[in-house]
């Protein structure tokens, strides 16, 4: 295997249109150059372990692994790039293969507060959308994270603001990572940059959300949603019995008040303002755990590197390729890929910082990840951002150049 | 006799339900909230289901049902109680879920998920508080409020031009395929009572059977919100509540009431 061709297929009667865009992402070539923080098993197994392989959309994919996962159900509501999920659910008929529960709701309103409903019986539930239709979801992740239900959501990004366009786009950074919903709330974050990790994250997505009992972000984009590449699938996952599910969540979950304990409530409201901010020192005692405990992220070329491109998703798969552009032309450069948006990893770029003279952050958006990079630099070294928006996407070549124009001074 | 001879467990005629917590209302002395919550746990409790019913709390002066209710609940967000219980009851259908909502809730802001949850014949049951305001936030104009009827932001009378018309949604949700059963009662009176109990008792029953969604609306007084003594809020309510609202069945076993 020596390159992989990437195509983007776009099912947009009025833009039919077939951009092959070579990138060269292979894991197991370039596994001596990329070191693994985490060991979360998410990239291509040996042979002899190898499960099912597929190849699939990344909309496809995500569909597929919450079958597998063995997900109670799914609520959900069309809108591109993302509805091949809800399509590919809809003809995959899982109520015939595990049970799971899929149904279209009138809205993203209606869908984030099924979401609600069914996370309040301890039952595993998964939606996803895109960038208009998450900004509508954000009342309703809210209240989820103020009564602390586990969900996963997977918000397949299009360029905005407003109804925008339906190309790829990293511009919902701010709204995911910053807390898009009113409160003092922060949500797990996870950034897949391939089709496979469309798949796993969605297992890593509720062992999370179950973990802190929190809703999971996955954050993708509609290039990692559209793009098709081979992909390993697990085992299917039995769903979890009624009986395993009071015994694992009987303490909290709205399953039915039995005369052996008191009732159960599910809610965000405490008229009460000294209770309300107990309750707000829980939640922030939960996101400082994940701060100390759960940070993921990935380092290609970085041992020797004098210069750092940060980058998440589909822009890290293009930066990948401008450091290899760069490292042919003798220039150090390396890149992190933050995995992980919430908990960002800050440390591991604050310990990286020393050996560097310049970080530029690579994103589809005019710049919101680099708010995070430089309160992790603290200063200590000069953070410029790069990057193509509203729907477009930056070439290698493109930021390789923004680079060395930034940094080299070509 | 004594009165301690007379308190005595052979000589008990009326008891509270044990499915209302011992926490002392909110809710303003005469508003019927509280006889209709009563209600819905009395049936709940001769039915035997306590440990099998799962409850939405709106947004609303009804928020705090579940400091009074002793089952479990959820409190969803204002106008999505539909939304949840659809989550909950497709997940776990073997659960009796039921809402509680008020007008503005229901009626405004959670008309799309009411009008969805009714139309797809969610196997739930809605409980439909309607006193033609907002109470909570202070008495303003609802849905619901009627011709003339003044509140905080209709000080001069709900004028139809401006304000657009009174919302029957009761009516409305009946012409909807997926509703089995639609009645509208009221709590003013011991005989009213009885009748909101036989429909709340049918709508659980129907949700037993698998039958489609049960609807009752029980149009209720706010004294607070309207400005008058409970007994006349009663009368305020009969006479000029009920021409618009009028009490009854609308849809029964999923066929609309003929109008004589």
């Amino acid at each position: 295997m020596a390159r992989a061709i990437i195509l983007l297929i776009w099912h947009n009667p009025m833009h039919v249109s077939v951009a092959p865009i070579a990138l060269s992402y292979v894991p197991t070539a370039l596994s001596q150059y990329i070191k693994l923080i985490k060991g979360h098993n998410y990239q291509t197994k040996k042979n002899k372990d190898m499960g099912e392989l597929k190849l699939m959309k990344g909309n496809e994919a995500i569909a597929e692994a919450a079958i597998r996962e063995g997900v109670d159900a799914y609520f959900g509501y069309p809108i591109t790039p993302q509805s091949e999920v809800l399509e590919y659910l809809m003809a995959e008929q899982p109520e015939k293969r595990t049970g799971m529960v899929v149904l279209q709701a009138e809205s993203e309103l209606a869908a984030i507060n099924m979401v609600y409903g069914a996370a309040a019986v301890g039952k595993k539930v998964l939606t996803t959308s895109s960038s208009p239709g998450i900004s509508l979801y954000q009342e309703g992740i809210s209240y989820i994270a103020g009564a602390e239900l586990p969900c996963v959501i997977a918000n397949v990004v299009r360029g905005g603001p407003g109804l925008g366009t339906i190309q790829p786009s990293q511009a919902d950074y701010f709204q995911t990572v910053k807390g898009g919903g009113h409160g003092d709330y922060k949500l797990f974050t996870l950034a897949p940059s391939s089709v496979q990790e469309m798949a796993d994250f969605v297992s890593l997505g509720f062992e999370i959300a179950f973990k802190y009992r929190t809703p999971v972000m996955i954050l993708s984009d509609g290039m990692i949603g559209q793009m098709m590449e081979k992909v390993e699938l697990k085992e299917q996952k039995p769903r979890w019995t009624d009986e395993e599910i009071k015994k694992m969540h009987d303490k909290w979950a709205t399953i039915g008040k039995t005369p052996d304990r008191e009732r159960n409530i599910i809610t965000s409201l405490n008229l009460d303002s000294a209770i309300q901010e107990k309750h707000n020192h829980k939640l922030q005692a939960k996101f400082r755990k994940m701060e100390a405990e759960e940070v993921r992220y990935e380092l290609f070329n970085t041992d020797d590197a004098e210069y750092l491109m940060v980058a998440y998703g589909s822009s890290a798969r293009i930066a990948q390729k401008s450091i290899a552009l760069a490292r042919a032309k003798g220039i150090k450069v390396g890149l992190l890929r933050p995995i992980t948006l919430f908990p960002f990893p800050e440390k591991p770029l604050a310990d990286l910082t020393p050996q560097l003279k310049g970080i530029l952050s690579v994103e589809l958006s005019a710049g919101q990840m680099i708010e995070d990079v430089k309160l992790a630099v603290q200063c200590k070294v000069r953070v410029e951002h790069y990057g193509r928006f509203g729907g477009m996407i930056h070439s290698p070549e493109e930021v390789l150049t923004a680079f060395e124009q930034t940094f080299i001074g070509k | 006799m004594k009165l301690q001879e007379i308190i005595k467990e052979e000589n008990l005629v009326y008891k509270r339900t044990p499915l209302m917590t011992d926490n002392v209302l909110s809710y303003c002395p005469g508003c019927g909230h509280g006889t209709a919550h009563r209600i819905v746990m009395e049936v709940i409790e001769e039915m035997g289901v306590q440990a099998d019913t799962i409850g939405i709390a709106p947004v609303g002066c009804s928020v705090l049902a579940y400091d009074f209710m002793n089952i479990d609940m959820v409190q969803a967000a204002h106008g999505r109680a539909p939304a949840v219980a659809t989550g909950i009851k497709r997940t776990w259908p073997d659960k009796f879920v039921f809402t509680y909502q008020g007008d503005g809730d229901l009626a405004a802001i959670g008309t799309a998920e009411t009008i969805h949850a009714c139309n797809r014949g969610e196997n739930i049951t809605i409980i439909f508080i309607n006193n033609g305001i907002y109470g909570m936030t202070g008495g303003q104009m609802a849905p619901t409020t009627i011709e003339g009827m003044k509140t905080s932001t209709s000080p001069y009378g709900r004028d139809l031009q401006l304000m657009g018309n009174p919302l029957k949604i009761t009516e409305l949700v009946a012409q909807l395929p997926g509703t089995y059963f639609v009645a509208r009662h009221s709590v003013h009176n011991p005989a009213a009572v009885r009748k909101t109990k036989r429909a709340v008792q049918k709508a659980f029953q129907i949700q037993k059977e698998r039958k489609g969604l049960a609807f009752i609306e029980i149009v209720s007084n706010c004294n607070s919100g309207w400005k008058l003594p409970p007994v006349k809020a009663n009368q305020w309510m009969v006479e000029n509540m009920f021409p618009f609202f009028p009490p009854g069945d609308i849809k029964v076993d999923g066929e609309l009431v003929k109008k004589e």
